[in-house]
């Protein structure tokens, strides 16, 4: 009898915990949706706001007192050419760090000094990047409030992000391939050139994607160097018809970038404005979406294919 | 002949040979193996090179620190820290100019506990459900979705803040205003949602097997393994996910600039409008303040403070780790 009883209590007991257990299922499911749920809403809240601003027009006029009248060209044009220096800047830099980090450095104070600090710049807020670009950039090197400004201060934004990438890429090598390229007296930076820095270009990429999806979002740093929000003209054309055709004068002149353009049409209070700040962002979020996407494709298509 | 074999005897007993110019000693071959000092100074030159790349991300260290203290510096000749720490004003710009630093905080620490309570329970839940509950194919969609979530620009949040968010809240709480803590903090944690979930995931997921089908075995439920088997042994990765979450809410800009107002505000209240104190940078930096005046100052003093907020957070979860860190 008392034997009943016991397994009564112990079936119980097992099946309050499975309730617990497809409780939690739930939670999970329902927090997961949570997250889907707000992108939809944040999605078709803009694309119902600004799909009817979105035309042809409002990609090639210039930012008016006029809220049917504006556009975006100054922004899409000032976003390319901080992005090109910005990409100039960290990815040369970041990967010559991300190679020395993992192929040449040795096991010593410093290297670790250079590690720890490479994961604390990941976690500075960007705006003190910011802070940092308009002292040391804006007025000590005196490059103004200039797209050259702009890029390099991105471009210090996402060089962890570069490193990180690229060091996690060349960890992926198998030794036996740096075995090998030596065997044949290869030295140490020919096997970099010829081998790993080859067979981890598709995952630097990927990082590097990844750094410029987040550098062409970031509103903080710039704002923060002083950029002007009204700009009604471009910056000089880098190629010329005369002699000698390339022309760098764009570097240091004025400019506006996506994400202000649209700061400056949310912080408005005419709801047409709004609407333009809309499809402003619409504009902006395909463009980072595009950018991730591609990077995701890259690294699961990485996966698959690799085998060394 | 006999020179050449003599030579390759040589280096196989690992004697440099330094001939003069004039006496060729070798084949060719054997001519091409030899100590070639441009070809291992070409070697050394590229190894400084890349060290200095790699050693100026320490620069940048420098250069941020050197900056904001030397900024502040300025600004705490005209205002004593006393006057930083405990007035419970700040308006720099107007002609009755206060300095406390105060404000300013209350904001930004009520709008990252908002951000924080929305943030960590939906991001561990989810980390949860992935890392122990989901089939293969949801993670597999998930994952990558939830990074998607990630790069969404901030801009875009703070927009999503104020002209959706607000409204629907006031729906809820009628006398909310137009800007409140709340809502930009409610946005603002549904943000940091993916940084929070993908590294507690991987943190979870690095536990090993065994200890799961050790607690499989003693007749645990799934449930029951993830809460006292997996994440004990994964409170490390954890805390780290939790302290970078925590520093991004405190260093994020433009949601709380958008959708919080620019009002400095002393108060616990997030159904109030305030700035905090990234908030305050910005504005200050959408005026046209003179290079050197004090008002300038302030911003490097109140990115100072920042700065110091999220390196104590980053030192308590470098400790946190350390505690913690299980060895298997």
């Amino acid at each position: 009898m008392n034997h009943v009883k016991n397994l009564k209590e112990i079936r119980a007991v097992i099946s309050r915990h499975k309730r617990w257990d497809s409780l939690f299922l739930v939670a999970g499911v329902m927090a997961l949706m949570i997250a889907i749920l707000t992108f939809i809403a944040l999605f078709s809240h803009m694309l119902i706001d600004g799909m009817p601003r979105l035309s042809w027009d409002f990609f090639t006029s210039f930012p008016s007192r006029r809220p049917e009248a504006a556009g975006i060209l100054s922004a899409w044009v000032g976003t390319t050419l901080v992005m090109l220096v910005t990409a100039v800047a960290a990815v040369p830099l970041g990967v010559a760090a991300g190679v020395y980090l993992e192929e040449y450095a040795p096991t010593n104070l410093l290297t670790e000094i250079i590690e720890i600090n490479v994961t604390n710049l990941a976690g500075v807020p960007s705006i003190i990047y910011g802070l940092l670009a308009l002292g040391l950039f804006v007025y000590q090197l005196g490059l103004g409030q200039s797209i050259l400004a702009a890029g390099l201060t991105l471009a210090l934004l996402i060089l962890p992000i570069v490193i990180v990438a690229t060091r996690e890429a060349i960890r992926s090598i198998p030794v036996a391939i740096r075995e090998g390229a030596y065997a044949l007296g290869a030295t140490k930076w020919q096997t970099v050139a010829d081998h790993i820095l080859p067979y981890s270009a598709a995952g630097i990429l990927t990082g590097v994607i990844i750094g410029l999806a987040r550098a062409i979002g970031e509103t903080a740093p710039i704002i923060t160097i002083g950029a002007l929000t009204f700009i009604a003209f471009l910056p000089p054309a880098p190629v010329q018809a005369e002699f000698p055709f390339l022309s760098f004068e764009w570097l240091m002149a004025p400019f506006t970038v996506m994400p202000i353009q649209m700061f400056n049409w949310v912080s408005r209070p005419e709801e047409a404005f709004q609407a333009n700040a809309a499809a402003a962002g619409l504009v902006l979020v395909v463009m980072t979406l595009l950018m991730n996407g591609l990077a995701i494709y890259l690294r699961y298509h990485l996966r698959k294919k690799i085998k060394w | 002949m006999k020179l050449s074999y003599l030579s390759s005897l040589l280096k196989r007993m690992r004697i440099p040979i330094h001939n003069t110019k004039d006496t060729l000693v070798g084949t060719p071959a054997t001519r091409n193996l030899r100590y070639d000092y441009k070809r291992h100074l070409k070697e050394r030159v590229i190894e400084i090179l890349l060290f200095l790349a790699a050693f100026f991300s320490v620069f940048i260290t420098f250069a941020i620190i050197y900056m904001l203290i030397s900024e502040s510096l300025v600004f705490f000749e005209h205002v004593s820290l006393r006057e930083f720490l405990t007035d419970t004003q700040w308006t720099p710009l107007f002609d009755d100019a206060h300095y406390g630093i105060l404000p300013l905080v209350s904001g930004t620490v009520v709008s990252s506990a908002v951000a924080l309570l929305v943030a960590l329970p939906l991001g561990t839940t989810i980390a949860i459900y992935l890392s122990e509950f989901a089939p293969f194919t949801v993670r597999e969609i998930a994952k990558p979705f939830l990074e998607l979530l990630g790069g969404i620009p901030t801009v875009v949040y703070g927009y999503f803040a104020l002209l959706f968010v607000t409204p629907l809240l006031q729906m809820l709480i009628p006398d909310l205003p137009g800007f409140s803590l709340l809502s930009a903090g409610l946005v603002m944690g549904i943000m940091i949602i993916p940084y929070v979930s993908s590294m507690t995931e991987d943190a979870m997921r690095s536990v090993p097997m065994h200890l799961r089908e050790g607690s499989y075995a003693m007749g645990a439920t799934r449930f029951q393994t993830a809460i006292k088997v997996v994440m004990p042994a994964s409170l490390s990765g954890i805390a780290a996910a939790y302290i970078l979450g925590i520093s991004r809410a405190v260093g994020e800009t433009m949601v709380v600039a958008i959708a919080a107002g620019m009002q400095p505000n002393l108060t616990w209240d997030p159904t109030e409008p305030a700035a905090t104190i990234t908030a305050y940078i910005v504005q200050v930096s959408l005026g046209d303040l003179p290079h050197g005046s004090i008002g300038y100052q302030t911003i490097f003093a109140a990115g100072l403070t920042l700065l110091l907020m999220t390196l104590a957070f980053n030192i308590l979860g470098h400790l946190l780790r350390k505690y913690y860190r299980e060895v298997y």
